[in-house]
């Protein structure tokens, strides 16, 4: 089966974790910039697929030639779907720093910033385990 | 700066819940069912799946789920070293009464099955070969 190496969402998410962090440093209208920048990000990475993103082409041509080679490979479907739902929070953000709502937008940032520090400090997907739960209680409804 | 504190907050859930996660991932606990047993459950939802005869090894699995992966190379693995023992994979997404009816809540989550179908034990995340090995020897020592 083939599959991407798993240091590469790993590190796309330690540079969406350091985006996000310096988003809350910012004023405002920088961090209104800076999210929309990491929501572009998101959104190639839902639409192109990880590998393909800058972070990932920047693991590809210049971390993973330094590295040994990697012990298992990995679904890239997993990654992607986290992408999306860092997508949602990222326009959920910009729409708040938009309109006002500073704080709202911060707290936003600061959820996807949770899940971005847990793959890259713990290699722990978020956002992939909310899909079973959301499955369960759609299906409820 | 309010900033500051959102981050802060962040960073210290982040850790927190990354540490927990770590610490319990794959760690069997007992859970025990009645009737009717976990088998009895698997067998009426997914046709086809046979159980070990000394135990079986029920994994629930979903799409985005990089540690399955693990869980299916550890538990097979298992399931061909040990005779009796077999290892059956459930997709969440398509057996979602089955998930509710087992209480399953995240994948990949194992259920360790005695040989007559009840569930004695479950862990969720991926666990290791000797956590499983573990949990089978408890099995079994629980169920005679």
């Amino acid at each position: 089966m083939s599959g991407i190496d798993p240091r590469g969402p790993r590190f796309t998410a330690s540079v969406t974790a350091v985006l996000l962090a310096v988003t809350l440093l910012l004023p405002d209208p920088a961090a209104t910039a800076l999210i929309a920048v990491q929501g572009v990000f998101f959104a190639m990475g839902v639409v192109l697929g990880v590998q393909n993103t800058p972070t990932g082409l920047v693991f590809r041509s210049l971390v993973r030639p330094r590295l040994s080679p990697p012990a298992a490979l990995e679904d890239p479907a997993p990654p992607r779907f986290a992408q999306a739902v860092g997508l949602a929070f990222a326009l959920v953000a910009l729409v708040c720093y938009l309109t006002g709502a500073v704080l709202a937008a911060q707290v936003a940032v600061g959820l996807a910033l949770v899940a971005a520090l847990l793959n890259a400090v713990f290699g722990l997907c978020l956002g992939c385990e909310l899909y079973l739960v959301g499955l369960r209680a759609a299906g409820r409804a | 700066m309010t900033g500051l504190l959102v981050l802060s907050l962040a960073a210290l859930a982040a850790v927190g819940f990354g540490l927990y996660r770590r610490h319990v991932d794959g760690r069997f606990v007992a859970h025990a069912d009645a009737a009717p047993t976990a088998w009895d459950h698997v067998a009426a939802a997914s046709t086809g799946a046979v159980p070990g005869d000394r135990a079986t090894l029920v994994q629930f699995s979903s799409a985005f789920c990089a540690p399955c992966r693990t869980a299916r190379v550890v538990l097979a693995d298992v399931a061909d070293q040990e005779d009796g023992v077999h290892h059956v994979e459930i997709d969440a997404e398509k057996h979602l009464d089955l998930v509710r009816a087992l209480d399953v809540r995240r994948t990949p989550t194992t259920l360790v099955l005695d040989a007559a179908g009840h569930e004695v034990l479950r862990a969720a995340g991926a666990p290791q070969k000797q956590q499983v090995l573990a949990a089978l020897a408890h099995a079994e020592g629980g169920s005679r």
